[in-house]
């Protein structure tokens, strides 16, 4: 077998569990994200959606066993920073932004630019913010100014913020846990169209969401997980949206996938 | 006439009727000055009305300068560690323990001096003792995670006794002529006979003014006081920078017990005691946020002098001196609700 042929994961999880005391949010994950592919990752409240990909951002460690790799290396120290350093951006589900501050602060949390002197660049990051904010919010030049604070603006706004700021760090990966909720029709189109433009960028994704309407269309490949474990892993070329709807039922009532 | 008519046109909006449109229109212009820094020019007009009372009730005593260089000798006492402290409170922390770590540095100093070390080196010891009390108030509630309100209660004690037990209850006179190079540079008298400490104090909030709102480090103190999940979430080391913000407040605690040791030639272990209120009603008086993520240097700079200068001109302004509490409650409760009412409206 020639070596090209096996495509090298950009993101994979080898067992990878985490336990909150008790509570066994992750059992056994075997995950993997190849590049230019986009995986929508389905499951109920609690299923461990959430905690799959805080893992995978290094906000929480995996339980000693599990192992993380990135683009074949094992990883090891895991840290947010780090993961944003090689290239991972998430869209979180609860946005992470601070809403007393700027638009400019919190397009460049945790990543602000410098000058040469080591101080921070604001009229820089004030620009930059605001190029962003026309090229890619759909904001004219005027609508809302980068020294707005985030307090004052619409939902869907800030989520445009929060993916806005995924965008601009040319990541190699970026996870999006339910991007679309709050959002009105418009808005979430918007998004879904974002989220295949990574794709066309030969960027990888993950898409977490409630709505399978919404998953279906843009993704590659499903994973369905239920209480911490994988019950179905599917290529959409494998199952229709009807069957797929059924195996969601399927698992939510019996626990097992049959599609 | 045109420019009414465009005024006229501006104000339509504005009906009960289209508030939706209005909102918008609203949010088409950039953030007006006042919106930004509405805050600060409300702390600038109170300060600004306490001085014309002032003015109004004493002129005597507020026409001449001597009460000037008065406030401007005593107020940096505790304004220096306040600017420290806007950081911390930016955080959403509070420390307590500073007026404890302003005598625990000055014993470092003695300690350093005495045994015949460089005086060079001997400030160096106080400030870094004071380094040392903040990272370690830091750690305890960055890494353990407990509340600092209390734990900074429990170091308070712990660095007070240690400064008392070492110097076994006894003072320590500063008038030995070596340390005159080090007094001239603290708390010597320049042009006009303008005090060193008032030139320290201006320096510190130039610096500290770059620290919150020209690098990372400052940067972070908003994120991790406005919503320290999402900084989290966003990479942003919580631990680190919160043990930064402490270890300021030790550093400026460190610097202060210099400054108010030398201003008497004197140290005395109890160095500190009165000062904790002082210091945080200049903070928050200057609108730094008391749920954090929100606040200025500048602000705490003209809430020290507010703070500093009402004792002596509520006693020159002839109201009988158990007034002064009073008068000292009135303005920091007020000065609060102002900050909210001002928040709410800039919200809104």
């Amino acid at each position: 077998m020639n070596d090209t042929d096996v495509v090298t994961p950009v993101i994979e999880l080898r067992n990878v569990s985490k336990a909150f005391g008790e509570v066994k949010s992750l059992r056994d994950i075997n995950f993997h994200l190849n590049p230019g592919e986009i995986v929508g990752l389905l499951g109920d409240n609690g299923a461990g959606k959430s905690t799959l990909i805080k893992t995978i951002m290094g906000f929480y460690a995996p339980d000693p066993g599990g192992e993380i790799y990135f683009k074949g290396n094992l990883l090891t120290d895991w840290s947010v920073h780090k993961a944003r350093q090689i290239g991972i951006e998430t869209v979180y589900q609860e946005r992470a932004l601070c809403e007393q501050q700027s638009i400019w602060r919190n397009m460049f949390l945790g990543r602000e630019l410098r000058n040469k002197f080591g101080l921070l660049d604001v009229s820089g990051m004030r620009a930059e913010a605001s190029r962003l904010m026309s090229e890619h919010m759909g904001f004219t030049s005027t609508a809302v100014h980068p020294d707005n604070t985030v307090l004052t603006m619409s939902g869907g706004e800030k989520q445009g913020v929060a993916i806005t700021r995924a965008l601009y760090f040319q990541a190699e990966v970026v996870i999006l846990d339910e991007p679309t909720m709050g959002l009105s029709l418009t808005e979430t189109k918007k998004t879904l169209n974002f989220i295949r433009s990574i794709k066309d960028h030969g960027k990888s994704a993950i898409f977490i969401d409630h709505n399978i309407f919404h998953v279906y269309p843009v993704v590659d490949r499903i994973i369905v997980l239920d209480r911490g474990a994988i019950a179905a892993d599917v290529t959409k070329e494998d199952i229709s949206i009807e069957s797929l709807m059924d195996g969601l039922q399927s698992v939510a009532r019996t626990g097992s996938w049959s599609a | 006439m045109p420019i009414d008519e465009t005024f006229l046109a501006q104000q339509s909006p504005e009906e009960p009727g289209s508030k939706p449109q209005e909102k918008k229109v609203n949010r088409s212009k950039p953030p007006s000055v006042w919106r930004r820094f509405g805050l600060q020019f409300g702390i600038a007009a109170v300060g600004l009305l306490i001085w014309t009372m002032f003015l109004v009730a004493a002129p005597v005593v507020f026409t001449k300068p001597a009460i000037y260089l008065a406030f401007a000798s005593t107020t940096p006492l505790f304004l220096i560690i306040a600017l420290g402290l806007t950081f911390v409170i930016i955080t959403g922390e509070i420390d307590l323990s500073f007026p404890a770590v302003m005598a625990l540095s000055m014993v470092a100093f003695t300690w350093v001096f005495e045994s015949g070390g460089y005086l060079g080196v001997a400030f160096l010891a106080a400030i870094v003792t004071g380094a040392i009390a903040g990272a370690f108030n830091g750690y305890l509630v960055a890494k353990m995670g407990i509340p600092a309100v209390v734990i900074t209660i429990g170091t308070s004690f712990l660095f007070r006794g240690l400064g008392l037990a070492a110097m076994a209850g006894t003072g320590f006179p500063l008038t030995d002529s070596a340390l005159d190079p080090l007094r001239q540079i603290l708390v010597g008298r320049i042009w006009l006979g303008i005090p060193m400490q008032f030139v320290w104090v201006i320096v510190i909030a130039v610096l500290l003014w770059f620290l919150l709102n020209r690098t990372r480090f400052g940067s972070h103190v908003f994120l991790i006081g406005d919503n320290a999940i999402s900084a989290k979430l966003m990479g942003v080391n919580l631990m680190w920078t919160k043990i930064g913000v402490f270890m300021l407040v030790g550093v400026m605690a460190g610097f202060a017990g210099l400054i108010a040791s030398f201003e008497v030639s004197y140290f005395w272990p109890t160095l500190g005691e009165g000062t904790l209120l002082n210091t945080i009603a200049a903070v928050f008086v200057g609108g730094t946020s008391p749920f954090g993520g929100a606040g200025s240097i500048f602000g705490t700079l003209i809430g020290g002098f507010i703070i500093g200068s009402l004792n002596a001109g509520i006693v020159s302004a002839g109201i009988n001196a158990f007034w002064t509490q009073v008068v000292f409650g009135l303005v920091i409760v007020l000065s609060l609700i102002m900050q909210v009412v001002i928040q709410n409206r800039v919200r809104n």
